[in-house]
């Protein structure tokens, strides 16, 4: 295809990306590296219909010349990535030094937000992604094996948890867990123990979130893969059986190959929005036992005071880390372009 | 806090109901000949009644609308930064207001008031360095509530002070009345930091140190607040840091829990038996904020809920804001119905049984919530960190610390601290 | 498949039968659960005290006199006009799709039939786009649309939704087209078409498939829009999972938890007859494309 027939078919989606997608990413990663400028703070007066107290207030004249003068706010380079609620990079120092084994350091680093934040989405990520596209293949195989006229209404309750809105779904399930809801007093039931309660402990939080993770994004799998399923070349699968081969071995040889690229398509996508999880850590109000950098972000914009330039900087980190994190799939992608 | 204060605080509350016989201003309606008046706020009830009490000046010339919506505190500064701004008004509370003054977007009051608002009680203008930022209209404050059956069954008398709540709350369980006595809104951010803050406030704290923007919440005050909130917590529901407002008025309906503090805001939603048995509404009383360790200053905190007006909008839209919303928080927007939904600070408001809790609070000297610039951050910080120790995952010094140097970098990006 | 499925030994079939009916109930039994909920008041579907009560209606027969109350769809859609948010739902989602599918599948398009190396860069930018939180693009709109007048109208969240859509679409599309031969349309071209005529002419009447499963994401994207939606649209624009987060919101009025469930139910609802009608689409859909990554 031509250059200038090319520019002219993506035009459209272009101008839609460049205008809500790249500039805010610039802006985005320019605020991270300024910050509000310093404020002048004065001693005053405060009558509320409680009384007066002594209070302070920002001297708006003076903090006003100072932000017309610099209207980004005051250049701090990487001091916001590298403070206490980002990196924590003189943090991490000092519990280094002061560490008897690597053991404590890391538990003391964890309490940090932002590595805390790391492992649970590290930990989420590197379950859900595997796991989902795993029981996405499965029940592919299952609906796959069953007669064409059960099929369909298979198919349908399989979509059930894809299509329902995270937030709502995630909310009705808060309340099923609930140790006096019917999931919570099953759980209770199973593991015999009356008091246990989801929702008090860290490790069970995490492994509820997982689970719902796991469970909300099969479907896409499923599909996915059902859909792949239909179109596996029949005669290499005959060919393989008058060959001898077991059931395992077709699935090995046949099957998998023949999904590889699906798997890939699935495992960036995923591997994303998993990275990125936040919907569940607001709906199940994990935020006690578990935290992400969306949530961080979420957290800094939401504030009575808000926090820009922190939020910028955990966005910034966020894309990074998920480029790092695709960055295998990526290079497995640009060796497979030229050959597509 | 001085026996003046306490006067003061009453009489912005009680002065206001002898005046409000007198009050005939209502009838002459808003008055407003044009203009814009656009409103954002939460979407409580009371502040639905003000909304719709505003848009009654809506007509030639004269467009009312509003924006109520939980997500109020994420639009308001954003939308009246603008110009013009897309919001005349935010309805705003004690710490909310904080942002607006930090960027600049409220213009003051001053003019508005000497020219068109004479008639407001002096009592209900916020001020900083005497200029008038916002007219208040409600207050509220977390108190006691108990359940009058229970405490009498394990032979208690209701609690003054949280020690004696621990006591109750030990003999209660003692007789096998219910495991888990006492509710808490204890949940992991906005409402748990708040539940330090009346703790702290409590335990005779300062927040920040004398003159600067350093926080002085790590210190035996702060200590001695966490611990007495970890103690409370041992006899709350293992869920506890997931309990908010709405969790925390559930399990009292459903008869689960004996004693709280809580907002005055809902106890009519405890009191009046809807989704409730009338068991348990019936035995559902109200008391003061408590005291805790031998201090004379309640763990608790005063709130005041008012409006502003903002800065980016032409004279004529500000005035016509201005007169609307003086409209709607004056006695016309008494009637049975809204009665009840807040303790108003308008003439003309009578005080019902479920006001109890605010008013004690008030007339015992409670502090009202800090306004100060960067209280804010604290609040953030003590939310982030504070869940840490009702984990176990870290000793009251640790959160503590943690608290500080979460606080002084989010104060230091923001240009507080250097 | 289906000869092959004759020959699966019995215990095989058993195992995956048990299997397909233990995840059949783990997807359902919540919707199922929430549908048997949402005719039950607050205190028993939500009950604090027991959840037998949301089976057995305890509460709900003490308050309402019979098992099944409709208070929860009552409130919703005639005391809250949910119908309004539903309208503007439609609206938005509409919209988006047919935005969405036309510059994605002209996009798409010209990815798939580019031999240059920019390509491949133009489709790794995409995915990058793809990872900026959500969270902060709906903040950084927000002073700019104010200022602009453009907040809280409907084309600019449309405009928003398809902009934030675009990787994806692109991405699945592009995968689309690459499985389309490129024959195709090139021997359109030796016989005379333009590059765009060659695509209206002999593409566009083989891509239904590939569009109409990427359509179905985007329509899921729209739907189910919060972060969006919820910060960009003003109160009487709402659209209808905001309009069921405030719902959750304002607790204080008595029954507005169980508007949300009932709101919930109407808004699966549409989805159960979309897929039903759709699901050969999708499945074929897909395998028309995506399978060659």
């Amino acid at each position: 295809m031509k250059h200038r027939t090319f520019f002219w078919f993506f035009l459209p989606t272009a101008t839609a990306m460049l205008l809500f997608i790249a500039f805010p990413i610039v802006s985005v990663a320019i605020q991270s590296v300024y910050a509000p400028h310093e404020q002048v703070i004065v001693e005053v007066e405060n009558c509320t219909p409680f009384g007066c107290t002594r209070s302070s207030a920002i001297d708006q004249e003076a903090t006003r010349a100072l932000r017309e003068a610099q209207p980004l706010g005051r250049f701090v380079g990487l001091e916001i990535y590298l403070n206490r609620g980002h990196l924590a990079v003189k943090e991490l120092g000092e519990l280094w030094r002061a560490a008897p084994d690597l053991g404590s350091f890391l538990s003391r680093a964890l309490n940090l937000p932002f590595y805390g934040a790391l492992a649970f989405t590290l930990t989420y990520t590197a379950l859900v992604t595997p796991l989902s596209i795993l029981l996405g293949f499965v029940i592919a195989l299952a609906v796959n094996a069953l007669p064409r006229a059960l099929r369909g209404p298979t198919i349908f309750f399989s979509l059930l948890p894809m299509i329902v809105t995270p937030l709502i779904g995630g909310l009705i399930l808060f309340w099923m867990v609930d140790s006096r809801g019917v999931l919570g007093a099953f759980i209770q039931y199973l593991a015999g123990d009356p008091t246990l309660s989801v929702k008090a402990s860290t490790p069970l939080m995490w492994t509820m979130l997982t689970v719902y993770g796991i469970w909300s994004s099969a479907p896409f799998a499923f599909v996915v893969y059902y859909a792949g399923l239909q179109t596996v070349p029949q005669d290499t699968l005959e060919s393989a059986m008058i060959d001898g081969a077991t059931r395992w071995h077709r699935i090995r040889y046949v099957l998998l190959p023949h999904l590889m690229p699906l798997t890939t398509f699935m495992a960036l996508i995923k591997l994303m929005d998993n990275f990125r999880v936040f919907e569940p850590i607001i709906s199940f109000q994990a935020a006690a036992h578990a935290q992400s950098l969306s949530y961080f972000i979420y957290q800094d914009l939401g504030g009575e005071t808000r926090l820009l330039s922190s939020a910028a900087a955990t966005s910034v980190l966020t894309i990074l880390g998920i480029v790092v994190l695709l960055s295998p799939v990526l290079v497995r992608t640009w060796r497979n372009f030229g050959k597509a | 806090m001085t026996e003046t204060v306490r006067g003061l605080a009453l009489s912005a509350l009680l002065g206001a109901t002898a005046l409000g016989l007198s009050a005939g201003i209502a009838a002459a309606g808003c008055g407003i000949e044009k203009g814009r008046v656009s409103i954002v706020g939460n979407e409580f009830p009371a502040i639905q009644s003000v909304a719709a009490k505003a848009a009654e000046c809506a007509g030639d010339g004269v467009e009312v609308k509003a924006n109520l919506t939980a997500d109020h505190q994420r639009i308001n500064v954003a939308g009246m930064s603008a110009r013009p701004a897309e919001y005349t008004t935010a309805i705003i509370a004690t710490s909310s207001i904080v942002a607006l003054i930090n960027e600049d977007v409220i213009r003051p009051l001053d003019a508005l008031v000497a020219a068109h608002g004479q008639d407001i009680d002096r009592n209900r203008l916020i001020t900083l360095d005497g200029e008038i930022k916002a007219v208040a209209f409600m207050a509220n404050a977390m108190h006691l509530v108990y359940r009058a059956d229970i405490l009498e069954q394990a032979g208690v008398q209701p609690p003054r002070t949280y020690e004696e709540l621990l006591d109750a709350a030990e003999k209660i369980r003692a007789a096998g009345l219910m495991p888990y006595p006492v509710g808490g809104v204890y949940m992991a951010g906005w409402n748990l930091a708040n539940e330090f803050v009346n703790m702290f406030h409590g335990h005779g704290g300062e927040f920040f140190k004398p003159g600067s923007a350093e926080t002085a919440v790590n210190g035996p005050e702060g200590k001695a607040a966490l611990e007495m909130m970890g103690r409370l917590a041992s006899y709350m529901n293992p869920d506890f840091l997931t309990h908010d407002s709405n969790a925390m008025q559930a399990e009292w309906r459903a008869g689960n829990v004996a004693l709280a503090n809580f907002w005055g805001s809902r106890a009519i939603n405890l009191t009046s038996g809807e989704g409730s048995t009338p068991e348990i509404a019936q035995n559902t009383r109200l008391g003061g904020p408590m005291t805790v360790a031998g201090g004379t200053t309640p763990a608790s905190a005063l709130w005041w809920d008012g409006w502003t007006v903002a800065k980016n909008i032409s004279d004529e839209d500000a005035l016509a804001t201005f007169l609307a919303m003086k409209y709607a928080t004056s006695p016309a927007l008494l009637n049975e119905r809204t009665m009840i939904q807040a303790v108003w600070m308008i003439p003309g408001f009578q005080p019902s049984a479920a006001n109890e809790g605010v008013i004690a609070a008030m007339a015992a000297g409670t502090r009202p919530y800090p306004m100060r610039p960067y209280m804010g951050l604290l609040h953030t910080a003590l939310g982030d960190n504070l869940p840490a120790y009702f984990r176990g995952s870290a000793t009251a010094e640790e959160t503590l610390a943690a608290v500080e140097a979460a606080y002084t970098a989010a104060a230091r990006e923001k240009g507080f601290l250097k | 498949m289906s000869s092959v499925a004759h020959r699966r030994p019995l215990a095989l079939r058993i195992a995956l039968s048990g299997f397909l009916i233990a995840w059949l109930i783990l997807a359902a039994f919540p919707f199922l659960w929430t549908l048997w909920g949402s005719f039950k008041v607050e205190g028993d579907f939500f009950s604090r005290a027991d959840w037998r009560n949301a089976v057995f209606g305890t509460l709900t027969l003490a308050e309402t006199g019979a098992p099944f109350t409709a208070q929860g769809y009552w409130g919703a859609w005639v005391k809250e006009a949910f119908w309004r948010a539903a309208l503007n739902s439609a609206i938005v989602v509409v919209c988006v799709v047919c935005i969405s599918l036309t510059f994605g599948t002209l996009g798409g398009y010209a990815l798939s039939r580019s031999p240059y190396r920019y390509a491949f860069w133009l489709l790794l930018v995409a995915l990058v786009f793809r990872a900026m939180p959500p969270v902060t693009l709906v903040s950084g709109y927000l002073l700019p649309f104010f200022e602009w007048n453009l907040w809280g109208h409907l084309p600019t969240a449309i405009i928003v939704l398809v902009a934030i859509n675009q990787p994806f679409t692109l991405w699945m599309l592009t995968s689309f087209f690459r499985n389309i031969p490129k024959d195709l349309d090139e021997s359109a071209m030796v016989d005379g078409c333009s590059r765009f005529q060659a695509f209206r002419h002999v593409i566009i009447p083989v891509m239904w498939p590939g569009v109409i499963t990427t359509g179905l994401f985007s329509f899921l994207l729209a739907y189910n829009d919060f972060a969006v939606t919820a910060m960009l649209l003003s109160k009487e624009n709402q659209t209808m999972v905001p309009k069921i987060a405030s719902f959750l919101g304002t607790t204080q009025t008595a029954g507005n938890v169980m508007f949300a469930v009932a709101s919930v139910v109407s808004v699966t609802a549409p989805l159960f007859v979309l897929v039903m009608f759709f699901q050969r689409q999708i499945v074929s859909g897909l395998t028309a494309g995506a399978v060659k990554g």
